[in-house]
């Protein structure tokens, strides 16, 4: 079995006309930056690969993560996590119910709590379980954002401009921390920006579309 | 496959279609022969229409209070919007709206009435004085024959509702690009708004103008309350031959509501030519090139107006508070004399079953309407529908075809099949208005709420249905309680459909307090006014709360 992210000749087009062709493999581990001018594509791949394509689009090819062919899958079972560039907190929840919501099912209540707690105070939120979403600064809420998505336990990790809505020195502080994680998790990620300078930033490969 | 959730929108629009429907049926198939209904000639039904000695007078009545009713609401509305624009008395004004819209028809009538009466408050507080009155004058301002007090009390109370769609329209097109551009193109401000804004609204406020035209053609209850009585309009006239324990008077009843149906659709097309009429002189009026500084002199009209209708209907509410907690209160004296509990006391107790039952309707038919609503908006989203432009007209038809032309219908057909009429049919008649109103309020916010929290949702690995119940909803709660506010008022301020629906048997707040009209008992009427009123805007006032006390800490949903 190979690990990592295959997209196998995937081709997506809106209404008959083609849009984005794609054939590429992200090892474990590594980061595909994806670059390329507003309306080239970017966000519909990153859809296509959540599973949440609008309407009149049509995908050819196939996403094989880790050997599982999710291409026909629901978003739910793909276990593809994804950040925007905003955090998209639930704002009807607190920090630790948000990041329960993340949390994969399982466990009982007091372990299940105990986990969120542990997942707080390594990103240094400590006693952060009951804020409110909106009274944290920019920095918190990517970082809880980040949280939430690890404790999904996803096997690949997508970056919609998941950093341009940062100022900039925060930008390399969070984008150390994403980056860190996914390794250490040996997850594929896969980067777009209009970016070069992020594009760069991340290291790995840089695909230009559009 | 994950069940589909198509068969929501469409069971939404059989809710209400098939009412509206089977009661054109009802209406038509009688008077054709098709359905009998025992000892009515159709032939007979329609000569007797056309001998009623009324029905000129009380076809004319229907077409000027209609087309007056309209014309003022929205010349008011033009008036406020192109003259306030921006302006801290269109907040204030924006501000009264969700009180002044909820407030029953019934309800406000009854206040406009308590105004302007010969021994009404305006009356009163310049007699005798200025007038000379030492008793209230013998004429005839309310219940007049030409049909003004009716036409105006339809006015004040429309022009909110057309006020609120235009305000809507407003925040759908970029209206201050338009006059920025405008007004640098060296338009007045006023002259701006209504050369490149009004026609943009206009667009998208014609149906529920027409809503308004066909509404105050044929309205019942405001017209018991403030029409004339010899002879009444053409609706208030139906019910009456749909009411008469002889039964082959229906027949007689079914005949003039194909009349109103057919008045209402004549005065729909002479208003769609006028539109056209208006768009041309408009077109040559933005094209001339003119400037257009004189208009901005009426702004001080705009404001004088806007605050006089919100006065009017507010005013109108104060009075009936007045009357239910007034003693002896003679002429002219501007305030009774002793303020007692005893209205209270004395009609209170006989208050309980009637709020019992208003509630009950409401708050069935409003959680009905608004699954059915939240159903069609996530079967909208989960299956990429795109409501066309036919399906909203459909949802403006149940508030297009009048009352007066298809309840009549309805209760035939269900007196022909020996069904009876009860709380269920009421419920259903109810929905009818109900969702139109729901959908509205609640899909434009539904709507605009951000996707991507449900794709996060999703990719943590959430179903679609997690996603509804645990993301959407929760975070829609305001919006939801408001459009469920909406629902509750617009159940609570049926009258006819309750009328004719529950055949009469089922009691609400309202179909009491209209029954009180010919009584003229002013306390009871107070008393069932306010009672009225409070039922309509308690909902709002939950749904103004509710989301404070729940939101309290989350800044990011608490309303302002």
């Amino acid at each position: 079995m190979t690990t990592g992210l295959t997209l196998n000749s995937l081709a997506i087009s809106r209404h008959g006309a083609p849009l984005v062709q794609i054939d590429t493999h992200v090892p474990a581990g590594e980061v595909l930056s994806i670059m390329g001018p507003s309306g080239a594509g970017k966000s519909t791949l990153l859809a296509a690969l959540t599973g949440t394509l609008a309407d009149g689009f049509t995908t050819t090819g196939r996403v094989i993560l880790n050997g599982r062919d999710i291409t026909d899958l629901p978003t739910e079972q793909r276990r593809v996590g994804i950040l925007f560039q905003d955090d998209l907190l639930f704002p009807h929840l607190s920090v630790g119910e948000n990041l329960s919501f993340g949390l994969r099912a399982g466990g009982t209540r007091q372990q299940r709590k105990a986990r969120i707690f542990e997942a707080l105070n390594d990103i240094g939120l400590a006693g952060f379980y009951d804020r409110d979403p909106a009274t944290l600064s920019g920095g918190q809420k990517a970082r809880v954002a980040l949280m939430r998505m690890l404790l999904s336990e996803p096997e690949a990790l997508l970056l919609d401009e998941a950093f341009s809505g940062l100022d900039p020195e925060l930008r390399e502080q969070i984008r150390a921390l994403v980056f860190t994680r996914a390794r250490t998790r040996n997850l594929p990620v896969v980067m777009v920006t209009h970016d070069p300078a992020e594009a760069e930033a991340a290291g790995g490969p840089i695909l230009k579309i559009g | 496959m994950r069940p589909s959730l198509t068969w929501v929108p469409r069971l939404t629009l059989a809710a209400l279609l098939l009412p509206v429907g089977a009661g054109l049926w009802g209406v038509i198939a009688p008077l054709l022969g098709l359905v009998h209904i025992a000892g009515a000639d159709p032939d007979q039904a329609i000569a007797d229409l056309l001998a009623w000695p009324g029905l000129t007078d009380a076809s004319a009545l229907s077409i000027t209070s209609g087309f007056g009713a309209t014309l003022m609401a929205l010349a008011l509305v033009v008036l406020i919007l192109s003259q306030l624009h921006g302006t801290r008395g269109l907040a204030v004004l924006r501000r009264l709206l969700s009180p002044l819209l909820s407030m029953p028809h019934a309800a406000a009538a009854f206040g406009l009435a308590f105004l302007i009466a010969p021994s009404g408050w305006i009356a009163r507080l310049f007699s005798p004085w200025a007038t000379g009155w030492a008793q209230p004058p013998d004429l005839l301002i309310l219940n007049d024959p030409w049909g003004i007090a009716l036409t105006l009390g339809l006015a004040v109370k429309e022009a909110p509702f057309l006020l609120l769609m235009s305000l809507a329209a407003l925040g759908q097109i970029r209206a201050g690009q338009s006059l920025l551009i405008a007004r640098a193109l060296g338009h007045s401000l006023s002259g701006a708004w209504l050369k490149t804004v009004f026609p943009a609204v206009y667009r998208q406020i014609r149906l529920p103008v027409y809503v308004v035209l066909a509404y105050s053609m044929t309205v019942v209850d405001v017209a018991m309350i403030l029409g004339p009585t010899l002879p009444t309009t053409l609706s208030v006239q139906i019910l009456r031959w749909m009411s008469d324990p002889d039964l082959s008077l229906r027949l007689l009843g079914a005949a003039g509501a194909l009349l109103q149906l057919a008045l209402v659709i004549g005065a729909l097309a002479v208003w769609w030519v006028g539109e056209h009429l208006i768009a041309a002189l408009g077109r040559r009026w933005i094209t001339s090139g003119a400037r257009s500084h004189g208009i901005g002199l009426l702004r001080p009209i705009a404001s004088g107006l806007g605050t006089a209708s919100a006065a009017v209907v507010l005013t109108g509410i104060a009075g009936l508070l007045v009357w239910s907690f007034a003693g002896q209160w003679s002429f002219p004296d501007a305030l009774p004399a002793p303020l007692t509990l005893r209205n209270w006391q004395r009609f209170g107790p006989a208050l309980g079953a009637p709020i019992q039952e208003t509630a009950i309707i409401a708050l069935t038919t409003t959680l009905i309407a608004l699954i059915l609503c939240i159903g069609s908006l996530e079967a909208e989203a989960r299956h990429n529908l795109r409501p066309t432009t036919r399906a909203m007209a459909l949802l403006y038809l149940p508030l297009l075809v009048p009352q007066i032309a298809f309840l009549p219908g309805l209760q035939v057909l269900l007196l022909n099949w020996g069904l009876t009429s009860g709380r269920w049919v009421v419920i259903l008649s109810h929905l009818v208005f109900v969702i139109p109103y729901v959908f509205l309020s609640l899909s434009d916010p539904w709507r605009a709420w951000d996707r991507r929290y449900g794709t996060v949702g999703r990719a943590l690995g959430a179903s679609p249905n997690r996603v509804l119940f645990r993301i959407r909803l929760p975070m829609l709660l305001t919006p939801i309680l408001t459009a469920a506010a909406v629902g509750c008022a617009v159940s609570v301020g049926q009258y006819l459909p309750t009328l004719l629906a529950g055949g009469g048997r089922i009691a609400t707040l309202t179909t009491e307090a209209v029954a009180l009209t010919s009584g003229g008992n002013r306390r009871a009427i107070g008393v069932y006014g306010i009672a009225q009123t409070c039922a309509a805007l308690i909902p709002f006032a939950i749904a103004l709360t509710l989301p404070r006390i729940l939101f309290r800490n989350r800044r990011a949903l608490r309303p302002e």
